[in-house]
């Protein structure tokens, strides 16, 4: 926004250093004109590279366009009944594997956001702290699924250790970041009651990132449960297997119904969080 | 009275009983649940393997050390593909959010009442649907490929790039969409002179970001075989070749550190 409104200076000073043009353009996004066109001509190159080398099979793609249509059209007539007990029985487990890896989650990720807070832990602690926030965050859900589903064997115990493990990177970065935020002069005022230290912790830090904490909590509910499709193609449980079968069998109208049913309750779970949080903050 | 109240001091409480009571029971509740959740996941599991997986992680651990570096000849096309199918679908995916964007925000949209619950459901569903689901229907639907790939990540962008992209619309300043419509500007003129250059920055801020999370996602789409590096990690896992897993995995580690750094350098330098 500051360039913005700077701009207009710079750009009269041009028009009446120069021949007054008669025609106005509107200033550059990008001022520096070698930048400008380098990063044009880079975009233009990179499309041209990046483009040419796709292989498309039209004839593959004429041929799904078919299947593409079934699939619309399984979206308008979803087929919950057909394999209702899959699917609900997936739904149950996805939705019970949201909860656990939530809850543990969050149980890890507390000490861990205190850890990784500069203005409370102690320097060997904290780089410990946020060297597994970085580790946690670093992979997608689904390669360390893989590697719990290969260490754990098949079953939603790898999906839940999954869901907690990338919970943690998520909610300790995020309350470190609030702790690191905090009011000084509250915590420092409980301090002065010559508290001990989990007094302080308690009554001078806790109640100002609790907020914050609920709302993350929740926000991250969302998250886990979404996720929680998508742990299952690699055999860790929840809806995701009974997905990836229906799509295999090209039964369009189920794999309809499981993504309505998915949709449903993210959206559900967003107006219930929205609500909590209003009741919260 | 004053004696009464001293000699039954009250200790002081954080909360008063209802809400003491409030809370216990909503303690109380979770509990429930939790213990509920835990032990239906429990009865699934065969306990079995998890007492015996410190011993497995540590031989998968010893099989995985040293990597095979020489499978690296056979990786860097899968990493094109890779950054390939995160910035076209990117591209792909900015070209319709915008229009989604504006028919959204509440003061562009055409229609409050029909037009913007459609850009809403657009969004939701969007967003709600991970981009590996998005890809295995694609896969289903058009054929494994870069391709299917692509189309993924640009379907699963749209809701986030409209969601930031129409909240930004709805935060600009009036005055200046004023000041051109003074002028006798169209409808357009005002979108372009009035609008455009308040939420630019915004807007290539979401883009980059989103850029970023892309690079991530696009690392595992081959998993379901929609292209890319995670088509040969799905490929090594299957022969158990542990050392070109470490090998894989190293790549996409460098690659995430890589997007982020740019990401964080452009952001830096738009804000």
């Amino acid at each position: 926004m500051g360039n913005m409104v700077t701009s207009p200076n710079s750009v009269t000073s041009e028009i009446q250093s120069t021949s007054l043009p008669k025609s106005w353009a509107p200033p550059p996004f990008i001022k520096n004109r070698i930048l400008r066109w380098g990063l044009m001509l880079g975009l233009v190159l990179y499309l041209y590279l990046s483009v040419g080398m796709l292989e498309v099979n039209w004839t593959r793609i004429y041929e799904g366009l078919d299947r593409g249509a079934k699939f619309v059209f399984g979206f308008m007539n979803p087929n919950f009944a057909g394999r209702w007990s899959d699917i609900s029985e997936g739904i149950i487990e996805s939705l019970m594997m949201t909860v656990t890896s939530t809850v543990i989650g969050i149980a890890i990720s507390i000490p861990i956001g205190f850890g990784a807070a500069s203005n409370l832990a102690p320097l060997p602690i904290y780089l410990f702290c946020r060297a597994i926030i970085a580790l946690s965050r670093s992979f997608q859900e689904i390669i360390v699924a893989i590697l719990f589903v290969a260490i754990f064997g098949f079953g939603p115990l790898a999906g839940v250790l999954t869901l907690s493990f990338a919970s943690i990177g998520f909610l300790s970065k995020l309350l470190a970041e609030d702790i690191e935020s905090m009011d000084k002069s509250q915590a420092e005022a409980v301090k002065a009651t010559g508290s001990p230290w989990w007094q302080w912790i308690n009554y001078g830090v806790q109640p100002q990132i609790m907020p914050r904490l609920i709302g993350l909590s929740l926000y991250r509910l969302d998250i886990n449960f979404r996720e929680s499709a998508v742990v299952g193609l690699v055999g860790a449980g929840g809806i995701g297997a009974t997905l990836n079968t229906a799509f295999d069998r090209y039964e369009y109208d189920t794999a309809a119904a499981i993504l309505i049913l998915i949709i449903g309750i993210v959206m559900l779970s967003e107006y219930i969080s929205g609500y909590i949080r209003a009741g919260v903050q | 009275m004053t004696e009464a109240l001293s000699s039954t001091p009250k200790v002081w409480q954080h909360r008063n009983r209802n809400q003491q009571l409030l809370s216990w029971f909503l303690w109380l509740t979770g509990t429930a649940i939790f213990m509920y959740c835990w032990q239906m996941i429990s009865e699934s599991t065969t306990w079995f393997f998890v007492w015996d997986a410190p011993r497995i992680a540590a031989d998968i651990g010893s099989r995985m050390i040293p990597p095979r570096w020489s499978y690296i000849s056979e990786l860097l096309e899968p990493l094109w593909d890779t950054i390939n199918i995160a910035t076209i679908g990117t591209m792909l995916a900015i070209l319709m959010a915008v229009p989604v964007a504006f028919l959204a925000a509440r003061n562009t949209t055409p229609s409050t009442k029909f037009v913007r619950p459609i850009a809403l459901l657009i969004i939701v569903s969007s967003r709600s649907i991970n981009s590996l689901i998005w890809a295995l229907l694609l896969v289903s639907i058009i054929g494994p490929g870069v391709v299917a790939g692509i189309v993924a990540i640009s379907l699963r962008s749209i809701g986030f790039i409209s969601k930031l992209l129409y909240e930004a619309i709805e935060e600009i300043d009036k005055d200046q969409v004023e000041a051109i419509s003074a002028t006798g500007a169209s409808g357009l003129q005002k979108l372009i002179y009035g609008i455009f250059p308040q939420i630019l920055p915004a807007f290539a801020g979401i883009s980059v970001f989103r850029w970023d999370i892309n690079i991530r996602e696009s690392t595992v789409l081959g998993y379901v075989g929609a292209g890319g590096i995670g088509l040969q990690l799905n490929a090594s896992l299957n022969v158990l070749a542990w050392p070109q897993v470490t090998l894989i995995l190293i790549l996409i580690l460098l690659t995430v550190i890589f997007s982020e750094w740019v990401s964080a350098k452009v952001r830096h330098a738009i804000i």
